[in-house]
This record gives C-alpha cells, sequence and structure tokens, in this order.
C-alpha cells in the first residue's frame, strides 16, 4: 500500500485505474485505498509545487528559529499550536538541537516578515529568542529542483 | 592532376555496409516541430548523484591518467563481488577486462574469436551492432529468427537448425534488445547441452541484465559447465543510467581475457579514468539506485504494454530491458511504412522492427525510457493515427 503513496507523492494526478496497472491491483481496490489514505489522515491533500520565483508574485519567505518554554502539561504543542493558526506560517517543526522550534513564514515584503516576527511571535510569552533567516533562493522544494532543465538532451543514437 | 576519390580509399565491405535503420527516423523526427519520440535506447535518468560526484572528487584528486590496459584493480574486483553478489558468477580479477561500453566488448570478443570464415549465430531481432561486427572481424554472421510465439527466445532446435561444421559463436543477449524479451534459467538449461554437444562458445550480452522485473536475471556463465565457454558482456549504461560515461567490460576464461585486453590495448589504451572511478562508487552503493529505477521502469512497462494491447496492437508480456515489441500485422502495413505513416500524421517517432533483423517485419520496437507522462501522450496519437487508418481518412 506504501507503494500506492509513493506513486501519488510523485505525481498526485496519477489516476487510479493508471495506478492499479502499475501495481497489479483493481482499479476499486486502489480507489478504497485512496479514500482510507484521506479518512485516516495520511493522504491530506493535493498540492502544487510552484516556483513563484518565475511569476510577478511578491514572495518572501523566512525561517525562524525559536527558543520556546514548554508550558507545564502541554509540552511544545500547544505553543506550536497557537503558531500555526496564523495563515502567514506555512511550516512548523518541532526541533531537537540548540533551539526548540523551525517556523517557515512567508509574506510579500521582508517588512511584513519582520512586522509578524516582532509583532506576534515575539512578544508571545512563552518565547525565549527568535533568530530569522531570510531565503535568499529556493534551489530545492518537495524533492523538485527549481533550476532543473528538464529537456531530454538525448541525442540520435543507434541503439 | 587526379581528382581525389575517397571511395578509392575506402574499406569495401565497410563501404557498403547499410547504415543502422534507427537513425533516419530520428533524423527526421528531430526536424520536426512538436515531434515526440518513443525510440530512444538509454535511460532517461540521470547518473545517480553519489556516481556522478564520485566521478567529480575522483578529477579533484587529480585521477587524470591512464589506468591498467584492464582496468582499475579496484574496479575489477569490485567487478566480481558485484557478480557475485547478484549473478552467482565467479571471477577473479584476472578474468575481468574492463572496456568502452559493453559495445566494446562485443566488438573485442569477437575479434579475438573470429577466424575468417567462421560462423556467428546471432539471434534475431537483434541489437544492431553484432552482425556488423561479426563481418567486420571476418566471420559469417548466421541470423536465427526467434518468433513471437516462443516469446522470442532461443530453442535448441533454432541452434540445431543453424549449426554447421563452421559454427564458432553464439551471440545471446538476453534481456533483449529489441523485444524485451528473457531468458530464465530453465529456458538456458534447454540449449545448453546443444552448445556443448557442438563446441559452441557464447558471448553473452547481459547489459540489461538489472532490468530484469519478473523473477531474477539467470546468467548463462552460472550454469553447471558454462563458465569458461562464455564470455559475459555487462556494463555500467543501463543499470546505473551511465551511458555517456561509456563504461562496460568482459569477463571469461583467463586467456581469452588476455587476448582481448590485447586488442584493447593498442586500440583504446584502457576505458575512460573518470568513468572508472564513478563506476566503483556505483558498484559499492548503487544497489539502491537500480531498485529505484528499475521500479519506475516497472511501472511504465505495464502502462504501456496495456495501452498497446487495448489499441489492439497486440505485444507478448515482456520480461526485460525497457522495450516492447507491439506486433501491426493486423494494420497491414510493413513496419517501415507504419512508422513513416505515424511519424507524417501523429509526428510521433517509433522505431521499425526490421531494423532489428528481417524477422522483425510486422513489430515495432517502443522504447518506455520515458516519463509516464509522455507514454500517455504516444498512446494518445497511436490511438488517433489507428483511428484514421479505420476511418480511412489516411490513405
Amino acid at each position: 500500500m506504501e507503494r500506492i503513496l509513493e506513486i501519488l507523492e510523485n505525481d498526485c494526478n496519477t489516476s487510479p485505474a493508471q495506478i492499479a496497472l502499475m501495481l497489479d491491483m483493481k482499479e476499486a481496490d486502489v480507489v478504497a485505498a485512496i479514500e482510507d489514505f484521506k479518512k485516516r489522515g495520511i493522504i491530506l491533500k493535493n498540492k502544487s509545487v510552484i516556483n513563484w520565483e518565475k511569476t510577478d508574485k511578491p514572495i518572501v519567505t523566512a525561517l525562524i528559529e525559536l527558543k520556546v518554554t514548554p508550558q507545564r502539561g502541554l509540552g511544545f504543542d500547544k505553543i506550536a499550536e497557537r503558531i500555526y493558526q496564523y495563515p502567514e506560517v506555512k511550516t512548523v517543526f518541532l526541533i531537537a538541537g540548540a533551539y526548540d522550534l523551525t517556523v517557515i513564514i512567508e509574506g510579500k515584503t521582508m517588512n511584513e516578515v519582520a512586522r509578524f516576527v516582532h509583532s506576534k511571535l515575539a512578544p508571545m510569552e512563552c518565547i525565549v529568542s527568535t533568530a530569522t533567516h531570510f531565503v535568499l533562493k529556493k534551489y530545492k522544494v518537495e524533492n523538485i529542483i527549481f533550476d532543473d532543465k528538464i529537456d531530454d538532451d538525448r541525442q540520435v543514437i543507434t541503439l | 592532376m587526379t581528382t581525389f576519390n575517397p571511395d578509392k580509399y575506402l574499406n569495401e565491405h565497410i563501404a557498403k555496409m547499410p547504415p543502422s535503420g534507427i537513425r533516419k527516423f530520428f533524423d527526421a523526427a528531430n526536424n520536426m516541430e512538436g515531434a515526440i519520440s518513443l525510440g530512444v535506447g538509454e535511460p532517461d535518468f540521470m547518473t545517480p548523484w553519489h556516481i556522478r560526484d564520485a566521478g567529480i572528487y575522483s578529477l579533484e584528486r587529480g585521477k587524470t591518467h591512464y589506468t591498467a590496459n584492464a582496468g582499475l584493480k579496484e574496479l575489477r574486483e569490485e567487478i566480481c563481488l558485484y557478480l557475485k553478489r547478484r549473478f552467482k558468477l565467479d571471477y577473479t580479477q584476472n578474468e575481468v577486462l574492463v572496456t568502452v561500453g559493453g559495445s566494446e566488448a562485443v566488438d573485442i570478443a569477437l575479434r579475438s574469436l573470429i577466424n575468417r570464415g567462421d560462423e556467428v549465430l546471432i539471434p534475431e531481432p537483434s541489437f544492431v551492432c553484432y552482425k556488423p561486427c561479426a563481418e567486420m572481424a571476418g566471420g559469417i554472421a548466421v541470423p536465427i529468427a526467434t518468433k513471437a510465439e516462443n516469446g522470442f527466445k532461443l530453442t535448441k532446435e533454432d541452434i540445431l537448425s543453424h549449426v554447421t561444421d563452421k559454427t564458432k559463436i553464439l551471440i545471446l543477449s538476453y534481456p533483449n534488445n529489441p523485444t524485451g524479451a528473457i531468458m530464465t534459467k530453465e529456458d538456458l538449461e534447454e540449449i545448453v547441452p546443444v552448445i556443448v554437444e557442438n563446441d559452441i562458445i557464447v558471448i553473452s550480452d547481459e547489459i540489461y541484465a538489472e532490468l530484469t522485473y519478473e523473477g531474477h536475471h539467470t546468467s548463462i556463465a552460472s550454469l553447471d559447465g558454462m563458465k569458461d565457454r562464455c564470455i559475459v558482456i555487462n556494463g555500467f549504461s543501463k543499470a546505473y543510467a551511465m551511458t555517456g560515461w561509456r563504461l562496460g567490460y568482459a569477463c571469461g576464461n583467463e586467456k581469452i581475457i588476455k587476448v582481448m585486453t590485447k586488442v584493447h590495448q593498442y586500440a583504446i589504451m584502457c576505458a575512460p579514468t573518470t568513468s572508472q572511478f564513478a563506476a566503483i562508487e556505483a558498484l559499492k552503493n548503487g544497489d539502491k539506485s537500480i531498485e529505484t529505477m528499475t521500479h519506475e521502469y516497472n511501472y511504465r512497462r505495464k502502462v504501456i504494454v496495456d495501452g498497446f494491447n487495448k489499441l489492439g496492437l497486440t505485444c507478448f508480456n515482456p520480461q526485460g530491458a525497457f522495450y516492447i515489441f507491439p506486433c501491426i500485422k493486423s494494420t497491414g502495413m510493413s513496419s517501415d511504412e507504419f512508422c513513416r505513416r505515424l511519424l507524417d500524421e501523429e509526428k510521433l517517432a517509433i522505431v521499425p522492427g526490421t531494423a532489428f533483423g528481417e524477422c522483425g517485419e510486422g513489430f515495432l520496437r517502443v522504447s518506455y525510457a520515458y516519463s509516464i507522462e509522455q507514454i500517455n501522450e504516444a498512446l494518445i496519437r497511436v490511438e488517433r493515427f489507428l483511428e484514421k487508418l479505420k476511418k480511412g481518412d489516411i490513405k
């Protein structure tokens, strides 16, 4: 069943009929498995990976390291929940190491991102410190290389 | 003053030799706007990064000199370990010669074995180089037409009906380009007694060995009594998507390998050093990469076989390499005509089966070294082409 997930993770547009062919399954079984994955929260959403740098839409991405004081009885989860509710926040990870949470946020300008950090994140009582790193260029996201040439450059060959 | 006439200087036999039948379709497709192809016989994957990185690192360390003629000792040792691990073959490094691709290994094996007039059995349809290489070495190529109803396998009857007292070599090429056929252990055991009784030596081109989808590849050299009677040819192009690195190898009896090394030494000197260092990394840490690519090819194989069968261009189930060999006899067209019209009408380049021997007439070689999206698009074009034929929209 993991194979179904691997195929969909690589291309969510692959039809159940085609997956069934690839895996020697019945189409109905693939459809049922996908439904089950959705119900169990394993498949959460189908999305496109977009290189916004090639569009006119301005997007600034920042990675913020947060040191926090965990709340008694709730650990880090409650703090993470308060943070990930903001639509500006795209990703939140709990980290083992020199700091506790990695937060990736997006805004239209550096000012907008900075404002969000100092007016929303930094003032939270459990936040001990923040370190903001602005992303200058995205090379690879979700296993997709952004600058990769996809042209088929195989030459005429007599094989 | 005498006018220079290049024809006068050329080797007559080679000048008359026809070029590969694959090229003309690609040349036409390359100049056609919006044309797509299912014709290329090399992986669409890039060489895995850890292998490329090993090549780059060798350059950074200044490993830019010739290697030993037979290849780096470490590489030959790794080849022996790999062949033992994957195919139960027992070779020592003195029985291995590293070559410029599997193609060079085929060429020098034939040149090392053939005396003028020796006959070389070549099961067809087959890779395009065997016949010309055998003839250039002074041999007589004896094609054996394998049949779709036998799954394009070579049978003992096929061999017996072509053996003469001049027969010296059998070229065995499974998994097969262009049919995708394989020969199982049982299939090989059937032909071994005939090979031994007729004192034939086998050149076994196993370049697609890793791309075997149902079961595991068996090398004929791993069967009882066959090791010395075989020259096993393999390489890095298909399994590790390393076509451009030009690296292959031949394994066999030490005495034969020694003579082959002599030809290699005078013609080539040694295989590319950078490629040899990259290949060591491939053999040491590349099993996972093979698995990933093989899975992907297998997915595509199932999609494309199903697609062609549904269109009525039936093909037997290919179990190896990355080709299918559908039959187009139901259209009433020759392979060449079908491919030419398909290219003209739908801008889809596919290679006619006849490029791989006369018995390929009535078939196409379709490569699935393409993404699923490209394969789906190609299937749409073939379907549209067949519809037009049916409606009589094209003559």
